[in-house]
């Protein structure tokens, strides 16, 4: 069972500093050093570049509570067509994955549902309310990677240090949506000429970094990760540079929306273009882009954030924040980070989507060491496509990259040696 | 430009300087049809129009209702609190069966910026704006400077200053667009919360003394400041927002002779303008109502393609 032989690709291992033509083998399911014994599937490989199965540890998958958004099965599909072999699910379902038993029944859930792995996150506090912590010991228990109230921000400053330095106990790294409430207030998009202009509450930066300042005090202080979600901000990427050369163990992701599109795609009211944080100006893409040019960024994710188009298509003000992306964000990075801007390599941009986020979740996953789980990515980087919404995997189509075209595609998915997607030419 | 290819009205950000001329002079030609006795022309005959106002207004409903009459239009008038709204319908469900009613002409006032944009993408109907939260209210924009350029003769030169909360005027926009358009010099003057660093790229200058730029104004519009309904922390009370940008007694002596007294109502008397200069001779708040007429009659014939100008 789960035995492939995949031939003649380029494997690039980041973890295992390789760059060469090889073959790959998966015997029951894990990465070995000879072709399994016994009935085996073949791939052939020519020409695509054969990776580590590729995380996103940013996902909305909606379950429990919110199945007309999302399900297991549908989110873990559209990962899946993304290139990923494990997605992290964020707690803000209904109810909160703030106990053992939501986690477990998720968990559980996900073994019968889903197509690709499944970690799950807990609640910092429960019922994402800022106020109680949730049981990290219970959580941690019932197997979440790490603690998030994603969505919601913790305001209070003493509750989140008492999350923090209780978090490290159970070596589990805190991930926080930065966002100051009071100075967001009922922001809907970024401060700046277009908010002016659309006359649309404003969402200033400066309410990302207070909370990304806070966050490094705090990690500082604690001697505990933590992590920093969705960057959004140029201020917030010269704040994490500077406390990462000093050593302070906090880290930032990037969301492919916040290089690719700007602030004044709002202009015409479409609320696939709004998100929490929101589009920002050019000088933030520029800056993020340095970010992950000089390691400062070294996450990158989709922050998946699927809606009912019925709950959409409303009012500007009044629509819910968020918008898909898992079938979409390796291209775009890959195209814009790779092709178009070279930023960084394509080994670097893998390294993002694999060992880095291992390493932040402590993941056995990431790399093809032998006896690592069978979870291959192949990848055509110079394939270009052109995505249409309506062949979308997930349940919802609230994007914004309807109809684009990108060099640089994942174009066959492999969990544990079983091949779950691949992308027709 | 001989022709108007618009269905909708959403904002003057969108329109063309010549558009706006058409526009105003197609207004001018309506400004007759008031004056008269019989103050009606047929050319919406057959039509329907929706006064659909989400947000309360009794000015702006009127004056369209009124402009729709002039025109031979059918009219009706639906509130928030009399729409389905109330009941969780959503505003696309509820403009859908507005056309499903056969309604030609939907004039929406909604709290939310975008909205009249966002029906006007989904419908075949007409979209007229009647002001979208703080985004624009172009037949406001559109009177302002149509009684501008009736009492100055010109547009292009004029100095105007826009005075009060600027970043949550949906007047205030629709004036700086329509205005920068068409040559004129705007200066918006208020407090730095309210008339934040920004403004200038949309082609203005900002200022934050009234006393300042007080003398050199041809135009002076005033806003209404409701402090009761804004967040405290944008200035701490009317008291001090007189003493800084009231137009008092003592500032109106100082303007120059011919400059007008403007304000899109309704006005807080002894507020943003005193009592006896909002009555005084340079004031012609009145004539803005008036005007606002033939303006929005020059609006519903232009979208809803109306036939055979007034002569």
């Amino acid at each position: 069972m789960n035995n492939l032989h995949i031939k003649n690709g380029r494997v690039i291992d980041p973890v295992n500093q390789r760059d060469e033509i090889a073959d790959i083998f998966v015997t029951d399911g894990r990465i070995s050093n000879m072709p399994p014994a016994g009935k085996c599937e073949t791939l052939d490989a020519s020409g695509l570049v054969v990776a580590p199965g590729l995380i996103d540890i940013h996902v909305h998958l909606r379950e429990p509570g919110q199945s007309h958004k999302e399900t297991i099965a549908t989110g873990t599909r559209a990962a899946a067509a993304g290139g990923f072999t494990s997605v992290v699910a964020m707690p803000n379902t209904s109810p909160t994955a703030d106990s053992s038993a939501t986690i477990t029944w998720l968990r559980e859930r996900a073994k019968a549902n889903a197509c690709v792995n499944v970690f799950c996150t807990g609640a910092i506090t429960k019922g994402l309310a800022g106020e109680e912590l949730a049981p990290f010991g219970a959580l941690a228990a019932a197997g979440v990677v790490a603690l998030t109230d994603d969505g919601h921000c913790v305001q209070n400053h003493e509750v989140m240090r008492r999350a923090v330095e209780y978090a490290r106990m159970f070596n589990l790294p805190v991930m926080d949506h930065c966002q100051d409430y009071s100075l967001v207030g009922d922001g809907v998009m970024h401060e700046g000429e277009w908010s002016l202009r659309l006359g649309l509450p404003g969402w200033p930066r400066m309410g990302e970094e207070m909370i990304v300042s806070r966050n490094i005090m705090l990690a500082e202080l604690c001697q505990s990760p933590i992590h920093c979600q969705h960057i959004s901000s140029g201020g917030s990427v010269r704040l994490l540079r500077e406390a990462r050369k000093r050593g302070v163990p906090v880290s930032g992701e990037v969301c492919p929306h916040h290089v690719a599109l700007t602030d004044a795609t709002l202009k015409t009211f479409d609320t696939n273009f709004k998100m929490n944080p929101p589009l920002r100006a050019e000088e933030d893409v520029e800056a993020i882009l340095e970010g992950i040019a000089d390691g400062t960024l070294n996450i990158l994710c989709s922050d998946h954030a699927p809606h009912a188009s019925y709950e959409k298509e409303v009012e500007f003000d009044r629509a819910p924040f968020g918008i898909t992306g898992l079938e979409t964000e390796f291209s775009t990075f890959c195209d814009l980070l790779v092709h178009k801007r070279k930023v960084i390599s394509l080994q670097r941009l893998i390294e993002l989507y694999t060992l880095e986020p291992a390493k932040l979740l402590r993941l056995d996953r990431g790399t093809l060491s032998v006896g690592a789980p069978g979870d291959v990515t192949l990848i055509d980087p110079d394939r270009e496509w052109t995505f249409d919404k309506s062949a979308s995997q997930s349940l919802s189509h609230n994007t914004p990259f309807d109809k684009h075209t990108w060099k640089g595609r994942a174009v066959t998915t492999i969990v544990s040696g079983k091949i779950v997607w691949q992308a027709g030419r | 430009m001989k022709t108007w290819t618009r269905k909708d009205l959403i904002g003057l950000d969108d329109l063309s300087t010549e558009e706006i001329q058409f526009l105003l002079d197609t207004a001018t030609a309506f400004k007759g049809v008031g004056e008269r006795s019989l103050k009606k022309v047929p050319a919406l005959r057959g039509k329907t129009l929706v006064n659909f106002f989400v947000e309360p207004s009794t000015r702006t409903r009127t004056s369209f209702e009124i402009a729709a009459m002039r025109l031979s239009a059918d009219v009706v008038n639906i509130t928030a609190t009399a729409s389905s709204l109330q009941k969780g319908e959503t505003l696309k469900d509820t403009a859908l069966n507005l056309q499903a009613l056969h309604a030609d002409i939907i004039v929406l006032r909604h709290s939310s910026a975008g909205s009249p944009r966002f029906l006007a993408d989904r419908l075949e109907s007409s979209i007229i704006n009647a002001g979208d939260g703080s985004h624009e209210h172009p037949t406001q924009g559109l009177l302002d400077i149509f009684t501008m350029r009736q009492k100055h003769g010109r547009i292009a030169g004029l100095n105007v200053l826009i005075v009060g909360d600027i970043l949550f005027s949906r007047v205030a926009r629709s004036n700086i667009h329509g205005l920068v358009k068409l040559g004129a010099k705007v200066t918006l003057v208020g407090p730095t919360t309210l008339v934040p660093a920004g403004f200038e790229k949309l082609g203005v200058r900002v200022a934050h003394r009234l006393d300042d730029v007080l003398e050199e104004a041809d135009v002076i519009n005033l806003l209404r400041i409701q402090h009761e309904r804004q967040r405290k922390e944008y200035f701490p009370g009317l008291g001090e927002y007189v003493s800084l940008f009231g137009l008092t007694k003592a500032r109106a002596a100082r303007l120059k002779p011919g400059c007008l007294i403007m304000h899109p109502g309704p006005i807080n008397r002894g507020v943003e303008i005193d009592s006896e200069v909002a009555d005084g001779a340079g004031s012609v708040i009145l004539e803005q109502v008036t005007n606002g007429i033939a303006v929005r009659m020059a609006v519903l014939y232009l979208c809803a393609g109306g036939a055979g100008l007034p002569t």
